[in-house]
């Protein structure tokens, strides 16, 4: 069994507003006794709506938000333990949704070298970190470029470099192909499952884009603040009655499948490529051609 | 195109003065700029132009960029150069019309004056010319560091002007971005009077300003998960680190700075 | 010559570009040859998807047909009137070709829904009654409640803001609407919704609709007509079928076709074919059922 790098037991988060005086307006519960957990080396996939509530467990991941009740557990350490706060941070490292606004400096190779200034990494290890990392994803050429002048897609693999270069065991990414092209969210999967499999981080995405969760090894539906499904995702596209209730899309060859199925075709549950259709619909055709034979 | 704008138009480079540490660069510039102030007699002149002529050199920017540089300005040359020559009374009249009277003081006096003028702006663009705006934050945090002991935040507000810097080109882009927004429904920003133009800008500065927060709190989050607190324990990937050429800079620019002021007194 | 031509024509042909060509910056390092010789008719009526990645050209076309970019060389014409003439009212052509932007919730600005919608009407000079008449029918058309028209348009969900920002544009009772990737960071019941409302917009509104998208699935699905464009260029202009037919080509500039066009492709090379490439899921569907129901016979 393989070691646990982060969980989180019954997590309660409540968002309260207060009025003027300071006295309780409302309070809304954006996460409901949320229980989960990765281990080390998993990719796994956070799948839910806008306002589901999956970005909010990310932040308590990396200790952004100190939960109202419950625990968060990342890398054996207690987020609300306050000394452990930076190492918190540095061991599961967060890439948000617009690559714009998580970019500090004008030149990229200073930009992924922020961290290690941060965590007082020596000069001449901070050089050896940037290039390392800018290498992992593939941005070596693009070293002294502005970020400016950079896709979506390349800015948000300089993000995840400058989250590389704090060598952290488990990187959490915010969405982080909402805002980019189709182009750009494939370089940035890509380089995700490239650091997930030559680099051993585990990885923890969080996206309500269905097509990025097919090849993931787990993972988790979260809808009204609470898990509602978790499995591999064979398991859960084979539910799609239910993603739609929770709002959520299937892959189309999946939801071909399932109307078919509907419609008498006899096709199994969970295809999610064109490759497992075909073969599945050949052998159901051959099946029935047998028979009349 | 609004988009076009450049801040602090490096002209990127590799040369002698593109080397040097930017804190040599900026006392460099302040100590010219006052020299072009103390010295007196043409001989100042000659001296002061000769050395920027050699800086300029050395640089490897192109004269006819740095004197694109000086469009700007010239407007101001062109009224100092008026003043000059039209209120000085001193000397021969060389000229006279109507009401316009030159002397041969006053020609001097403009032409000397433009030269000032002129030294003034290429000297202090070539430091932008020739210096990042990163090196130049590094430069201004490095070497005022001694304000610290005063209670002055020099790191965070050069943490700031580096900020600035990489939002700036972003928010223009907004700008025009909002801007055509609001021209697709109607909006007029290039008609009307003034209290009206002003009115004009509001469906773009709320739109602006809410983004600029929207980002300003993204950004702070992503700084605090790449764990940054302040300047305490901070290392540096590119640190600024005195070099031999450096303190050569430093001598070069002070015996500079002994013949322009040593030439006053020679030949006056 | 053209020029006549243009006026002419069948009153259905509501814009026509006449090699338009668009280079910015030009003169210096930055220059760049945006559009290069863009010949279009489009129809009234017509629900257009517009394909292309990023930097094709695209959102730089669409700036063209409202007069907020105009070309460097080439002619448009709306209603057969050449838009680039010195006495067009532009502001009337901004008010008929109604322009939605990327992320438009973001040009949001006013104290309530009501407002901001009318923030359109009200540049066009229009009284107050007819204003406000046209923000209300605009609010239905976008779909938006009436328990939201008096809320701050900050305080809406992504999806409602983006639906007030629509009927912003709406409001101005335009014959074209071109929306540049509406659905871009929704998610996916949030872009089904949108997209519906466009299609019903289109359906009931009689408009001619434009949507800039970068999911073929969705043009796939909507539009009637796909104009696809690459590095300043039209590369082909045609109906979803036969443009997803060209699948390869499509994949030659960096684009690909909807995944059912795919699976139709798939089973051809295991001996089942269909009468033609799927597009749709409903399309793949009924072709499929049809083959599976053939077998059986």
């Amino acid at each position: 069994m393989k070691k646990s790098m982060l969980s989180t037991n019954k997590l309660i988060f409540e968002y309260i507003r207060r009025d003027e005086e300071g006295n309780v307006e409302s309070i809304a519960r954006a996460l409901d006794e949320v229980s989960l957990e990765v281990k080390r080396g998993e990719f796994v996939a956070i799948l839910g709506h806008n306002g589901s509530g999956k970005s909010t467990v990310a932040k308590h991941i990396n200790a952004l938000l100190s939960p109202t009740e419950g625990t968060v557990i990342v890398n054996g350490m207690d987020t609300k333990d306050e000394e452990h706060l930076w190492d918190i941070r540095r061991s599961a490292g967060m890439v948000f949704q617009n690559p714009d606004n998580q970019i500090i400096a004008t030149v990229v190779e200073e930009d992924v070298a922020f961290g290690p200034e941060n965590i007082g990494v020596p000069t001449e290890e901070i050089w050896r970190r940037v290039e390392e990392s800018l290498t992992a994803v593939g941005m070596t050429a693009y070293r002294s470029h502005s970020p400016n002048k950079l896709s979506g897609g390349q800015k948000q693999r300089v993000a995840i470099a400058g989250i590389m270069a704090m060598r952290p065991e488990c990187i959490i990414l915010d969405e982080p192909t909402a805002m980019l092209d189709p182009v750009g969210r494939k370089e940035v999967m890509r380089t995700v499952h490239e650091l997930n499999k030559n680099e051993g981080v585990t990885i923890l995405l969080i996206t309500h884009y269905m097509d990025e969760v097919i090849d993931a090894d787990r993972v988790i539906v979260m809808d009204g603040g609470k898990v509602v499904m978790q499995g591999t995702p064979k398991e859960i596209f084979s539910q799609v009655e239910r993603l739609k209730e929770y709002r959520l899309d299937v892959p189309q060859v999946t939801e071909l499948a399932y109307e078919l199925k509907k419609e008498g075709v006899p096709l199994p549950d969970g295809i999610l490529t064109v490759q497992e259709f075909k073969t599945a619909y050949c052998a159901a055709k051959a099946k029935l051609e047998g028979a009349f034979v | 195109m609004i988009r076009d704008i450049t801040i602090g138009q490096y002209y990127p480079v590799d040369s002698p003065i593109h080397r040097l540490d930017p804190r040599v660069k900026l006392s460099g510039t302040m100590l010219f700029l006052i020299s072009l102030f103390v010295f007196s007699g043409y001989l100042g002149y000659v001296i002061a132009t000769v050395f920027v002529g050699c800086v300029i050199k050395l640089s490897k920017v192109p004269f006819r960029y740095i004197v694109r540089g000086l469009r700007p300005v010239f407007f101001l040359l062109l009224i100092t150069l008026l003043f000059n020559l039209l209120l000085t009374r001193n000397g021969e009249e060389v000229f006279s019309f109507w009401i316009i009277h030159i002397y041969d003081e006053g020609v001097i006096m403009a032409a000397l004056m433009a030269v000032r003028l002129v030294l003034l702006v290429i000297g202090s663009s070539l430091m932008t010319f020739t210096t990042t705006p990163n090196q130049m934050t590094d430069g201004l945090e490095k070497g005022l560091g001694f304000l610290k002991k005063i209670r002055v935040p020099v790191h965070e507000i050069a943490m700031m002007m580096s900020i600035a810097l990489r939002f700036i080109p972003i928010l223009i882009e907004e700008t025009d971005k909002i801007m055509k927004a609001q021209q697709a429904r109607g909006a007029d920003f290039e008609s009307g009077r003034l209290l009206q133009r002003a009115k004009a800008l509001v469906p773009l500065l709320v739109p602006l300003f809410v983004s600029a927060f929207r980002r300003a709190n993204d950004l702070a989050l992503a700084m605090e998960a790449r764990c940054y607190h302040g300047g305490d324990g901070r290392t540096k990937m590119k640190p600024l680190r005195y070099q031999k050429r450096d303190a050569a800079a430093y001598l070069i620019l002070f015996a500079y700075l002994g013949t322009v002021i040593g030439s006053g007194f020679l030949f006056r | 010559m053209i020029e006549t031509e243009a006026k002419n024509r069948d009153l259905r042909e509501c814009m026509v570009l006449d090699h338009v060509n668009y280079v910015y910056g030009a003169g210096t390092a930055y220059e760049k040859h945006a559009l290069q010789d863009i010949n279009l008719v489009l129809q009234s009526g017509e629900f257009i998807g517009l394909i292309g990645h990023t930097g094709s050209g695209k959102s730089t076309l669409v700036q063209h047909l409202n007069g907020l970019v105009a070309p460097t060389s080439g002619h448009i014409y709306y209603k057969g009137n050449d838009i680039g003439a010195a006495d067009y009212n532009k502001k009337e052509l901004r008010s008929k070709v109604g322009l939605v932007f990327q992320y438009p919730e973001h040009q949001l600005f006013e104290t309530t829904v009501v407002k901001d919608v009318a923030f359109g009407p009200k540049n066009m000079g229009l009284s107050g009654l007819e204003a406000d008449m046209r923000t209300f029918a605009a609010l239905k058309e976008a779909g938006i409640g009436e328990e939201l028209y008096d809320a701050s348009p900050f305080e809406l969900s992504g999806g409602q803001k983006r639906r007030v920002a629509i009927a912003g544009v709406l409001a101005m009772q335009p014959d074209i609407l071109i929306l540049d990737e509406p659905t871009a960071g929704l998610d996916p019941r949030g872009r089904d919704e949108i997209l519906d409302r466009i299609a019903q917009i289109h359906r009931e509104g009689n408009r001619t609709i434009i949507l800039v998208s970068h999911s073929m699935e969705d043009v796939a699905r909507y539009a009637s007509r796909l104009i696809v464009m690459n590095g300043g260029r039209i590369f082909a202009d045609g109906t979803p079928k036969e443009i997803f037919d060209a699948y390869q080509e499509l994949e030659g500039i960096g684009l690909a076709a909807p995944q059912v066009t795919y699976l139709s492709e798939a089973l051809k090379s295991a001996g089942i074919s269909l009468p033609q490439n799927a597009t749709t899921i409903e399309e793949a569907k009924e072709l499929l059922l049809a083959d599976w129901k053939g077998g059986r016979r």
